[in-house]
C-alpha cells in the first residue's frame, strides 16, 4: 500500500475575525494549503471537510470551483477535523485517488456553550439544577486526578504560563501576550481549581491540508511529511465523559488511551520516539492528562516535569508548542487540523520562533465530547 | 406541598429519601437516573444506597446559562454552590449537588449522606449529599 503525505497546508488565523464568516476562513485556509503545495483547485480528487457551528463545509465549492469533486462534510463533534483528516488518510491508503484535501472551519458565538438536555438523551432535571456545563467536568475529572496523582495547582498554572508564551510567538494564535503562572493562579475561579486563565474559549478559524499518494508526491517533485499513523476511536464502558449523571465504579479505558495506542502500534513507534506533540488542551488540567493517556509519562510525572519545564519548547517533550486551544481557542470544525497544520510545520523547519530543533516524529491528540478521539503520527 | 423536581427520580416511601436508579437486566449494570421511555424495559428500579464517599467535586462559580439552568437567583444573587461525584460501594458513583458552606473542607474520599436540597424558592426541591 501506498504511504500518505501532507504536501500543503494553510490556516487562517485563529481569535476572533470580524467581517470574516466561518466559512470565508475555511476558503482562505484551502487557498493557502493549495499555494503551498503549488496545486490548483482542479487537481484535488477528494475533498473532507467540517464545520459543527458555521454551515455546510462543501460550501467552499462554489467559492473555490465546481469541478464535480466527490466533497463529503464531516461531522464528529471535537474530533471533526482529526476525523476529515483519517478519512483522507485512507481514501489514499486504499488505492482509489492520488490527491486531495482536507479542511475544517468554524465560527461560534462568544461565551460558553449552552447544551441542552434533551439534545443528549439526558433528563431535564439535570439542566434544571445546574449540573449540565462542560466546565463542571473539566473540573471534577482534574479533581479527581490531582486528588489521585499528587498534581498540585501551580502545574495546572505552568500549563497555561507555556501555552501564552508560545502564542506569543505563533502568528497563528489568539492570544498573544504572555501571562504570568502568579496571575494565572490568582485569576478568577470557574470551576474549581481551574481559573478563567486555564481555560480555552470557543473561536473562530480555518485549517486545510493536501494529502498525496507517495507515486503523486513523486510526479509533482515534492516533498512533505508522511503519515505514519492515524486513529480514531470512541469512548468504552466506564470512561468518564462529559454530561454523565452517573459513572461505572469499575473504571475503563479513555478514548484518548486507545486511539493513542492504535496509532503508536500503526507507526511502529514509542512515546519515547516523539520529537514534538500537540495535545489536546480544552484546560490545563485536559493537558496535564493527556501526557500520561498518551503514553508520554506516568500518572503523577507532570508534576515534575512542568517545574523541570520538560514540555517548553526548549525542553525534552515540547507540548503545544503554538500555544495549543490556550492560546488559539477553539474553533471545533478546525481545532484538530490546526495540530497537524502546526506538526507540519516544525516537522519541516518552518516554525520561525518557536522551532523544535531537528523534529523528526510528530504527534498530534484531538479529544472532544461525547468521548471520541483522534490521534496523527506524522514523520518529516 | 413541597414536591421533587422530576417524577421517577427521588423515593419517599420509606424512612428516609432514596435516589431511584436501575439495573440494567442484561448485565447487572446500575445506573442512575432510571432510563424513562422504551429504554426502561431493559432495566429493574431499584432504589440506590443513601451513603457513599466523595469520589471528586468541583465548584460552580458562575450562574449557568439559561435555559436549562432555572435556579431563581440572576447575577447579582447567585451563590457559588459544590457540586460532583459520589461512590455508593458496589453500586455506582452518581453525579450531585453538595451541600457545604466551607469548599476548602472538600476532600475527596469522604463520607457523604443524601439528602434533600430546596434549590429555588418554589417548593420544589431537588436531591443533594452532603459530609456526614
Amino acid at each position: 500500500m501506498t504511504d500518505v503525505h501532507i504536501i500543503g497546508a494553510g490556516i487562517h488565523p485563529f481569535g476572533r475575525t470580524d467581517g470574516m464568516s466561518g466559512l470565508d476562513q475555511g476558503v482562505f485556509a484551502v487557498r493557502e494549503a493549495l499555494t503551498d503545495a503549488g496545486l490548483d483547485w482542479a487537481a484535488m480528487q477528494f475533498a473532507f471537510g467540517g464545520s459543527a457551528a458555521a454551515g455546510n463545509a462543501d460550501a467552499v465549492l462554489p467559492r473555490m470551483g465546481l469541478t464535480g469533486v466527490q466533497f463529503i462534510n464531516v461531522a464528529n463533534g471535537c474530533a471533526t477535523g482529526g476525523s476529515a483528516l483519517l478519512a483522507g488518510y485512507w481514501a489514499i491508503k486504499s488505492g482509489e485517488f492520488d490527491v486531495g484535501i482536507v479542511v475544517g472551519f468554524d465560527k461560534h458565538p462568544r461565551g460558553a456553550f449552552s447544551p441542552q438536555p434533551a439534545a443528549s438523551g439526558l433528563p431535564q432535571w439535570y439542566g434544571d439544577t445546574g449540573l449540565m456545563l462542560t466546565t463542571q467536568f473539566f473540573g471534577n475529572k482534574i479533581m479527581r486526578y490531582m486528588g489521585l496523582h499528587g498534581i498540585t495547582p501551580i502545574t495546572l498554572a505552568r500549563v497555561a504560563e507555556k501555552a501564552f508564551e508560545n502564542g506569543a510567538k505563533t502568528p497563528h494564535s489568539w492570544r498573544k501576550q504572555p501571562v504570568d503562572a502568579e496571575t494565572i493562579l490568582n485569576g478568577q475561579m470557574v470551576s474549581d481549581p481551574l481559573t478563567k486563565f486555564m481555560f480555552c474559549s470557543p473561536a473562530e478559524g480555518g485549517a486545510a491540508l493536501i494529502l498525496v499518494s507517495d507515486k503523486k508526491m513523486r510526479e509533482l517533485g515534492v516533498r512533505g511529511p508522511k503519515i505514519r499513523g492515524a486513529a480514531v476511536r470512541t469512548r468504552m464502558e466506564g470512561s468518564f465523559e462529559v454530561f454523565a449523571p452517573s459513572l461505572d465504579i469499575k473504571r475503563g479505558a479513555s478514548p484518548t488511551e486507545i486511539a493513542s495506542k492504535a496509532a503508536y502500534e500503526m507507526a511502529g513507534v514509542a512515546p519515547s520516539d516523539i520529537d514534538v506533540a500537540q495535545l489536546q488542551d480544552t484546560e490545563s488540567g485536559a493537558e496535564i492528562m493527556h501526557m500520561a493517556e498518551n503514553g508520554f509519562c506516568a500518572d503523577g510525572e507532570q508534576e515534575q516535569m512542568l517545574a523541570d519545564g520538560e514540555t517548553r519548547i526548549t525542553g525534552r517533550l515540547p507540548v503545544n508548542t503554538d500555544g495549543g486551544c490556550l492560546a488559539c481557542g477553539e474553533p471545533i470544525g478546525a481545532s484538530g487540523l490546526r495540530q497537524v497544520y502546526e506538526n507540519v510545520q516544525q516537522l519541516r523547519g518552518r516554525s520561525v520562533g518557536r522551532q523544535v530543533e531537528k523534529a523528526k516524529l510528530g504527534y498530534t491528540q484531538v479529544y472532544g465530547a461525547p468521548g471520541l478521539s483522534g490521534v496523527t503520527i506524522l514523520e518529516a | 406541598m413541597a414536591e421533587p423536581i422530576a417524577p421517577g427520580l427521588i423515593d419517599l416511601s420509606g424512612d428516609g429519601p432514596r435516589l431511584i436508579g436501575g439495573r440494567r437486566k442484561r448485565d447487572g449494570k446500575i445506573v442512575f437516573p432510571l432510563p424513562t421511555g422504551p429504554e426502561a424495559a431493559n432495566f429493574d428500579r431499584i432504589t440506590l444506597q443513601d451513603r457513599g464517599t466523595l469520589w471528586s467535586y468541583t465548584v460552580q462559580r458562575f450562574r449557568p446559562k439559561s435555559p436549562p439552568y432555572t435556579g431563581d437567583d440572576d447575577e447579582r444573587t447567585f451563590k457559588p454552590y459544590a457540586l460532583g461525584y459520589v461512590e455508593l460501594p458496589d453500586e455506582v458513583i452518581v453525579e450531585t449537588r453538595i451541600e457545604i458552606d466551607d469548599f476548602a473542607q472538600l476532600k475527596i474520599g469522604q463520607p457523604m449522606a443524601l439528602t434533600l436540597q430546596r434549590f429555588r424558592d418554589d417548593d420544589t426541591f431537588t436531591y443533594a449529599f452532603k459530609p456526614v
